[in-house]
């Protein structure tokens, strides 16, 4: 709205400049046919000109730079998307890698774990047996020497008997006599010292 | 002589007369900006399509968004049809935005401030749309006069409203364009001779109004190129697509 005023005003402004410089310039030089033919010549012929260069050599190539550009641009995404899908199936074959390979030390360590408890307690059973065996042993050995004992000692008591009654004495004294003592002593007393 | 502010608009001679039969076809200041803004335009969007790279330019750029520009605006206004106007109409715009802005240039000329081009560019596109309307749709171009949906009572009258609208195209098309350029140049000049003649101590307020103007004669120097380029998108559309 203001432009059209403005303008307006511009005409009318024109006008009146016009009537004042009438005699000076002759009006407006657009109106003198003078030079129409000229300008309509040169106007046709640099127009067509740049139509032509335009149309046949420059904006082809433009048109086929901004074809280039938009494929080149989109062949580069397609193989950006194509190698995130690579990196991505990568990164999840890596972590089946990673799962399955948890998983198998996981196995190992159970199956080792296994086998060790296993052989612990082979182990330990022949050790038992072993020792059992080595008990049973010891045991009948003592039983022996239990069974042995008191004749051993009812001997060694009858000799140092004998050899304490020479001493002292000096009598011989029938190792008979002697046993018979000691065979009585032990019979009555034998609970008392071996717990039979 | 520096106070008239129409001398900038006078087309003298420049070197020899050149007559073909009885036309005067010499060489004109005002042929002289012709050949500039087409060369100018030859040689800007030559260099912006030589190289082609990804990343382009600021040639390369300014070719591209302007392409991408008038490529955008015929297909806005005149759809997928008007492709094959395209290089004629970037053409267009391009010679009115160059021949508007070396206007802008103190002591040039502007080509486009003359009625005769004007005209003639207008004539052109007047008269190739009419022939691309009528090679399109035949005599079915015809109903482009023709309203759809008006009483038949008031057909008469729309007809010949239509008819006037049509055949008066030319004339706004091309007195829009050479009345805006002449009108701002004559602005500035009148204010630039304002400066001069008020000198240094009130030459200052139409000095920054002169300023001021040059920025707004930009704008219409640009504007009016668009307005241009698009009216003859909209009268192609009218052409290609008969939508009455």
């Amino acid at each position: 709205m203001i432009k059209k005023i403005f303008f307006q005003f511009i005409f009318f402004n024109f006008f009146f400049l016009k009537e004042v410089f009438a005699a000076e310039s002759g009006g407006m030089p657009q109106l003198n046919p003078e030079f129409w033919i000229s300008q309509i010549f040169w106007l046709t012929l640099t127009f067509g000109i740049l139509y032509v260069v335009l149309s046949k050599l420059i904006l082809p190539k433009i048109s086929a730079n901004l074809e280039l550009r938009k494929s080149q641009i989109q062949e580069n995404i397609e193989t950006a998307e194509k190698q995130r899908e690579i990196s991505e199936s990568k990164l999840k074959e890596y972590n089946d890698f990673v799962l399955k390979s948890k998983f198998e030390a996981k196995n190992i360590f159970k199956d080792a774990r296994k086998k060790v408890l296993k052989d612990i307690n082979s182990k330990k059973e022949n050790l038992d047996k072993q020792i059992d065996g080595e008990i049973k042993k010891a045991e009948q050995e003592i039983a022996v020497l239990k069974k042995n004992a008191p004749e051993k000692i009812n001997k060694i008591v009858i000799e140092t008997s004998s050899e304490l009654v020479k001493k002292l004495i000096g009598a011989e004294v029938n190792n008979s006599s002697i046993s018979a003592i000691v065979d009585e002593l032990s019979k009555k007393n034998g609970n008392k010292y071996y717990g039979n | 002589m520096a106070a008239n502010p129409m001398t900038q608009f006078e087309v003298y001679r420049i070197g020899p007369e050149i007559k073909v039969g009885a036309f005067d076809i010499s060489f004109t200041n005002a042929s002289l900006f012709m050949v500039i803004s087409s060369l100018a335009i030859l040689i800007i969007f030559n260099l912006g399509s030589k190289r082609s790279s990804v990343l382009p330019n600021k040639l390369q750029l300014l070719a591209e968004l302007s392409y991408t520009f008038v490529s955008k605006m015929i297909s806005d206004t005149a759809g997928s049809k008007a492709k094959p106007y395209f290089a004629f109409i970037f053409s267009l715009f391009m010679f009115v935005l160059f021949c508007n802005m070396f206007g802008m240039i103190p002591y040039t000329f502007t080509v486009t401030s003359h009625i005769i081009v004007t005209f003639v560019l207008a004539a052109f596109i007047f008269i190739g749309v009419t022939i691309i309307g009528f090679i399109k749709h035949g005599f079915g171009y015809l109903k482009l006069f023709v309203p759809s949906g008006v009483p038949i009572v008031l057909l008469p009258l729309i007809v010949i409203i239509e008819i006037i609208s049509y055949l008066s195209r030319p004339v706004s098309l091309s007195v829009r364009l050479f009345a805006n350029m002449m009108a701002g140049h004559t602005m500035m000049k009148v204010f630039g001779g304002f400066v001069i003649s008020l000198g240094i101590i009130g030459g200052w307020l139409p000095l920054s109004f002169s300023v001021a103007l040059t920025g707004l004669e930009i704008l219409v120097a640009f504007l009016q190129a668009y307005v241009f380029a698009i009216l003859t998108c909209i009268y192609l559309n009218d052409a290609l697509n008969l939508h009455h």
